[in-house]
């Protein structure tokens, strides 16, 4: 069954690029504007943070510059909650395609988070700019930078599909979902190091699977912090099960869409 | 020969629930705690589709007729993936292409160019595809200058031409259409019928529903009437339209009252009660012939005192085409009001100018600002019996069109028309004077 799914998928994979380029295309109609945008939301919140925490608060970046350790988690951020975002809502603004067309359903979010990978190599130029503005030298830990983006992506399609399956049967999910990603904001160190959390409500911290892959994207780039393996092996695996369990929920409930959409 | 699609006991429910189904995530958790062994609330079943089975060879055209609601569009549905049959199975061999709705997928800021390209992937084509027919679909569309603009500029039936066009170069091995060429101008839905013909002369096996019954005639050698949910008749496309159409005109127009008829619309302040065909000195007609002069005599009954109203009347081929629209408010004729109680009005035609064959009428009554009183729409039968049309003893029927119009031949004179000896074309021909003499 799960095989059958996975190559009617991989059929209508010219269809996944064609959604993901219609985004991308409508986002930068205007080229200029897009590409201004996908570097401004990042490098607003930081430069907001670093005036507030960075300076005022003393929160230090463990070792690396505040606004370098801040921009360098906000890029994947951006890019995880606008994808979530999107996604989650993808099958409802979409409602004409899936009451008079066959595709498998599972492109509409997926094709957001291949769409929304234009704007993350963008913000990420950026971030290769900061680097060098602060002469941090890259080390052969960046090549684990394309590990993380990889989880990232599994992530945000894991939990869009299940946002995306319950937003179909229950409407008010769409209300739910910024305020999901606000406090999943908060409670992920983005701009705040994971060492400013007390060590007992560390473990709490590993539960949330983007906190491990934010310090693995900081590892990458600045290796001098090592690794925290157990953090991120944590969260690796959580984001593995979030992604079968959306994956569980949409195929289960997909039968129904076209029905109660 | 494998089977196009094989199509077995299919069945299909809706839950029509009498309360409001928990739509909201916060009721279903409240819910959860504050009731968690509530019994579901009654809901009503209603089955779109009861035990649907049927078969459809390769290269078969088949048309899937039936009133508005008999399920025709949910059983498309199922064939097309879209949902899922609650009983039954059924199998399809081959590429699917539908079309249930023309334009789907259409991105408004995207060009028509690009819209095609859109289009035509989620209709399932790969862009190495769509590219081989980018020129055939544009030209199709017709929409050549305004191919770089984006679609959010073109007008409805622009979009309709541009989404034809993609779907109709699809090249599909089953090719599925619901009503779509009933949006459209004439001369676009003739263009699509002829690719569609060019379709099913390829080989490739359609299934046609529509309600345009000529259409269906001339695409479908075979149909299936779909009734209620169920497969009322299945056979011969001709045979099966006749079925239908006669479920809908019970009486003839011989004499007949309109109580109980199906579907009537309008107010109701005064209709229609009765109906007769007269001829020129009121007396009952018991046929018709093409050419008579005849009578429609309409009775009606008003409730009230009536202002302004204008009395319609429509004759339609069986098939559904209709060959004459008039009303007392096409001959500007005033009628200030209708007092209560019954009366009539007389439609004296001079020359009733139709082939033989059966006509189906329907009678308006309607007020000022489109008002509508009484509306009873192929409710009527009228049949129409041959005779000498054009005075030649040969025969006229149907095959020769619906209207035929007073007329003579008469050969031309010019001096080159020189008949050969022994020319039938010249036995039995008038010659106008001097044609050969000069």
């Amino acid at each position: 069954m799960k095989s059958e799914w996975l190559s009617e998928i991989w059929r209508f994979r010219e269809l996944l690029y064609f959604l993901a380029w219609r985004d991308v295309k409508v986002r930068y109609k205007q080229a200029a504007l897009g590409v201004a945008w996908a570097i401004l939301q990042p490098l607003l919140t930081m430069i907001i943070f670093t005036v507030f925490f960075g300076r005022l608060a003393g929160v230090s970046g463990d070792g690396i510059p505040y606004p370098l350790a801040a921009f360098c988690a906000l890029v994947p951020w951006t890019y995880f909650a606008a994808t979530l975002s999107q996604a989650g809502n993808s099958l409802l603004t979409n409602t004409n395609l899936i009451t008079k067309v066959y595709f498998p359903r599972v492109l509409l979010p997926a094709s957001v988070a291949l769409g929304g990978l234009l704007d993350f190599l963008i913000s990420a130029s950026f971030l290769g700019g900061m680097m060098v503005y602060y002469r941090v030298r890259p080390t052969w830990a960046l090549l684990f930078y394309p590990v993380f983006v990889l989880a990232t992506m599994i992530l945000v399609v894991g939990v869009s599909m299940l946002l995306a399956a319950l937003n179909v049967r229950f409407r008010d999910v769409k209300y739910v979902i910024p305020f999901l990603i606000q406090i999943w904001f908060f409670v992920t160190p983005i701009i705040y190091p994971a060492s400013f959390i007390p060590k007992r409500l560390q473990p709490i911290l590993a539960f949330n699977p983007m906190s491990g892959i934010v310090e693995g994207f900081r590892a990458s780039l600045f290796p001098s912090r090592g690794f925290n393996m157990s953090l991120i092996a944590t969260s690796l695996g959580i984001t593995a099960a979030l992604f079968v369990i959306g994956a569980i929920v949409f195929r289960n409930t997909e039968r129904t869409f076209a029905d109660i959409i | 020969m494998k089977d196009s699609i094989t199509v077995e006991g299919l069945s299909k429910k809706y839950e029509i629930g009498t309360q409001v189904k928990e739509t909201m995530l916060r009721e279903r958790i409240v819910n959860l705690f504050v009731s968690p062994f509530r019994k579901k609330p009654p809901t009503e079943t209603i089955w779109a589709l009861r035990d649907v089975s049927f078969r459809v060879r390769q290269g078969e055209v088949l048309g899937i007729i039936g009133r508005n609601g008999a399920g025709k569009s949910s059983l498309l549905k199922i064939l097309s993936k879209i949902t899922f049959p609650t009983e039954g199975r059924f199998e399809v061999n081959g590429r699917v292409a539908s079309l249930l709705e023309v334009g789907t997928g259409f991105h408004e800021e995207l060009t028509g160019r690009e819209n095609i390209f859109l289009n035509g992937s989620i209709l399932g084509m790969k862009k190495k595809e769509v590219e081989a027919r980018l020129d055939a679909i544009i030209d199709f569309a017709g929409v050549e200058r305004f191919i770089d603009t984006p679609i959010k500029r073109y007008s409805s039936g622009m979009r309709l031409r541009l989404g034809f066009a993609v779907a109709a170069h699809l090249d599909p091995d089953i090719l599925i259409v619901d009503e779509v060429l009933a949006v459209g101008d004439a001369g676009f839905q003739k263009k699509c019928l002829s690719a569609m013909e060019g379709l099913r002369s390829g080989g490739r096996t359609v299934l046609f529903v529509s309600h345009n019954m000529a259409a269906v005639e001339n695409l479908c050698s075979r149909a299936i009437w779909i009734d209620g949910g169920r497969v009322r008749s299945d056979g011969d496309a001709s045979e099966i339209i006749k079925q239908y159409l006669s479920s809908f005109t019970p009486s003839s127009a011989a004499s007949s009252s309109f109580d109980g008829v199906d579907g009537r619309q309008g107010s109701g302040e005064i209709r229609y009660t009765g109906f007769q065909v007269l001829s020129p000195q009121g007396e009952p007609l018991p046929l018709v012939r093409s050419g008579d002069a005849v009578v429609f005599r309409l009775h009606y009954h008003a409730k009230t005192p009536v202002q302004n109203p204008s009395f319609g009347f429509r004759i339609y081929t069986e098939l559904g085409t209709l060959i004459t629209d008039t009303s007392t408010w096409h001959h500007a004729m005033d009628i200030p009001v209708i007092p209560p109680g019954d009366g009539f009005l007389d439609l004296e035609i001079d020359s009733l100018n139709l082939m033989p064959a059966r006509y189906v009428l329907s009678l308006w009554l309607t007020g000022p600002g489109r008002h509508v009183y009484d509306g009873l729409e192929n409710s009527l039968h009228l049949d129409v019996e041959t005779t000498n049309i054009y005075n030649a003893s040969r025969i006229s029927d149907s095959r020769y069109g619906i209207v035929f119009f007073p007329q003579r031949w008469r050969l031309g004179s010019t001096q080159s028309a020189k008949p050969a000896p022994n020319d039938s074309l010249s036995k039995g021909v008038e010659q106008p004077q001097g044609l050969l003499n000069r």
